[in-house]
């Protein structure tokens, strides 16, 4: 289990904007593209390095996704930046029949997403975007947790020949992961083994997920916390294996219940091993300004809503 | 290069192609691919320097074409069949159950010829900015050559694409509007006015022509006066004025043929204004 004391904190954007850096100097086929969202994206390293491979699409983002498939048709490997909600929803058709029908080598990369972007309010605080986005046949789905698992995921999405949808976020969150890991794309990360409980959780929530554990394990529960960074493909068998050993699962996300982890989770369980579930997420209903905290606890997202969550489903398991 | 006499048996037999797939099927777009047979075939036969076989996805050190007005399926398959992509006998299974011949142009299935899926309006442009982009980043001096629908242009996603091309001298890019000023529900002046479309593309900094496209030795001459003034700092733009049915009389003058098949009587006309020339499929 990793230490939750004070840690470092860093935004997962940047660790974006790391990797993509990273990516530019070992990977000459990389290119990047922006919406006017430059500094947002923490893709000013990337510009000012490789400017012959930074193309500044101004605010247009269909038409930004329309190039970035050009790219990928020429042999290049574009990572497209701007804010979640004008990265999937603006721009759905664009992807789908451009980017994922057309099996385009193209790395769709996502800030802002959730209700963490705080004061901008639910005109950005998209929540549907995973759900957008799994459904789209081809279409590979990562949420990282902190800053080091975001800068991993985007050196190892270059690696993956296909259209990938990657989702991070705005505020400076706990950096809680290894600074050296390898990111398998697909491969849950069991974060601590339990008996009593396994929560599955993504994104920014893996930390409050981390925090909710702690307590429980005060009250004498034994949690097995596993991280699926990837929604899709699922890591079926982490899953069934886990769900199969601790009968009861809670799963945890900044995202809309319908169409997020939560549903992925429960589509397989049902399909197979019935298992009770509660889902810690957004019950159909739009954010709205505030700071990160606050809109994470008004909404159901805080580490108590997991504690609650868990003991509600242990009860329904004993039941 | 192909003599005019070449190009226009071509051209019949392309037609021929059309009405027939497109009837076989009782589906599919036979107006605007009729209206096209001239650009594709001296595209491919005559302008374009590209490689059948093999087929390169990534068309490095060739010229590439993208179709975004993607229901013209019928001329595109045919135009590729013709000039060695695939044998001409799988024009027959157009629209049918395990084709690689969709309804509208898709790589899924692997047909050689296609770099993008194409049928929802208004994307190729952006594409073909994003190939030639690529083209300029592997130094590779060949072009890309798009052609779009005159009613698609009602897509605002072309008109990010335009901007683009403009501000960033995309001059390896020649796009040709297909003029024919019909769309599905009508006369594209009754629905929506281009009014005027050459100083719109003109002060997007795009260098506009313009070419009769149902007559060979125009197309010939328009694509290579295209060719000399690409590199040139300004992408370039043909808006090709077209018949809508061009070749086959009853379709002509109407927009009414858009997307509908002729039935058993009008293939047999439609076959006797088009004499077969290079054999059928």
């Amino acid at each position: 289990m990793v230490n939750t004391e004070v840690l470092e904190k860093k935004d997962t954007r940047s660790g974006f904007g790391a990797g993509l850096l990273e990516l530019g100097k070992t990977n000459p086929e990389v290119v990047a593209l922006c919406a006017d969202l430059t500094g947002s994206l923490k893709m000013n390293a990337f510009e000012d390095e490789f400017p012959e491979r930074f193309f500044q699409a101004g605010i247009a983002e269909a038409n930004m996704i329309g190039m970035a498939a050009g790219l990928a048709t020429g042999g290049k490997i574009p990572f497209t930046g701007t804010f979640a909600n004008f990265s999937t929803g603006r721009v759905y058709d664009q992807i789908r029949q451009s980017v994922a029908y057309s099996e385009k080598n193209v790395k769709i990369c996502a800030s802002h997403a959730g209700l963490t972007l705080g004061e901008d309010g639910a005109t950005h605080q998209i929540l549907e975007d995973i759900g957008l986005m799994k459904m789209l046949p081809n279409m590979v789905v990562i949420n990282p947790c902190d800053y080091n698992q975001t800068k991993a995921a985007t050196i190892a999405i270059a690696e993956h020949h296909g259209p990938c949808y990657l989702r991070f976020g705005r505020p400076k969150w706990p950096v809680f992961t290894d600074p050296n890991q390898k990111f398998e794309i697909g491969k849950a990360w069991t974060i601590q083994e339990g008996t009593d409980v396994t929560i599955f959780a993504t994104g920014h929530l893996v930390w409050k997920a981390m925090e909710a554990a702690n307590e429980l394990e005060q009250q004498g529960l034994s949690v097995e916390l596993i991280n699926i960074h990837t929604i899709k493909p699922l890591d079926d068998a982490a899953i069934l294996k886990s769900a199969a050993k601790t009968g009861c699962v809670v799963t945890a996300e900044e995202h809309q219940m319908n169409g997020g982890l939560g549903d992925s989770v429960c589509q397989l369980l049902a399909r197979n091993t019935p298992t009770p579930v509660e889902m810690v997420a957004v019950n159909d209903q739009f954010g709205e300004s505030g700071k990160p905290e606050q809109l994470l606890d008004k909404y159901g997202l805080g580490t108590v809503d997991i504690v609650n969550a868990v003991q509600k489903v242990i009860t329904r398991k004993n039941g | 290069m192909k003599t005019v006499a070449e190009l226009n048996d071509i051209v019949k037999q392309v037609r021929r192609d059309i009405v027939r797939m497109v009837h076989a099927v009782q589906s599919g777009h036979p107006g605007g691919s009729l209206g096209c047979a001239e650009y594709f075939t001296v595209l491919y036969q005559n302008t374009m320097s590209h490689s059948a076989v093999p087929f390169n996805m990534d068309g490095k050190n060739e010229d590439v074409f993208v179709l975004s007005n993607g229901h013209i399926s019928p001329v595109f398959y045919s135009t590729l069949a013709h000039s060695g992509y695939f044998d001409k006998s799988e024009l027959a299974t157009f629209r049918k159950l395990e084709s690689r011949l969709q309804g509208h142009p898709a790589t899924e299935e692997g047909l050689p010829g296609i770099r993008i899926a194409s049928g929802s309006l208004g994307q190729g442009l952006s594409v073909s900015v994003g190939i030639a982009q690529s083209k300029k980043l592997n130094k590779d001096a060949h072009n890309v050559y798009v052609l779009m629908g005159d009613g698609e242009l009602q897509e605002g996603q072309n008109w990010e694409a335009i901007m683009y091309a403009g501000h960033n001298k995309v001059d390896n890019l020649i796009a040709t509007v297909d003029f024919n000023k019909a769309q599905i529900d009508g006369s594209t002046t009754d629905i929506m006015g281009f009014h005027e479309l050459n100083s719109k593309f003109e002060s997007f900094g795009w260098d506009v022509m313009e070419m009769d496209g149902n007559d060979v030795e125009s197309v010939n001459a328009g694509l290579e006066e295209a060719k000399t003034r690409s590199g040139n700092g300004k992408p370039v733009v043909i808006i090709m004025k077209t018949e809508m049915g061009n070749g086959v009389d009853f379709m002509m003058g109407s927009h009414k043929w858009h997307g509908i098949p002729p039935n058993d009587e009008q293939l047999a006309s439609a076959l006797d204004q088009n004499i077969s020339t290079i054999g059928d499929y």
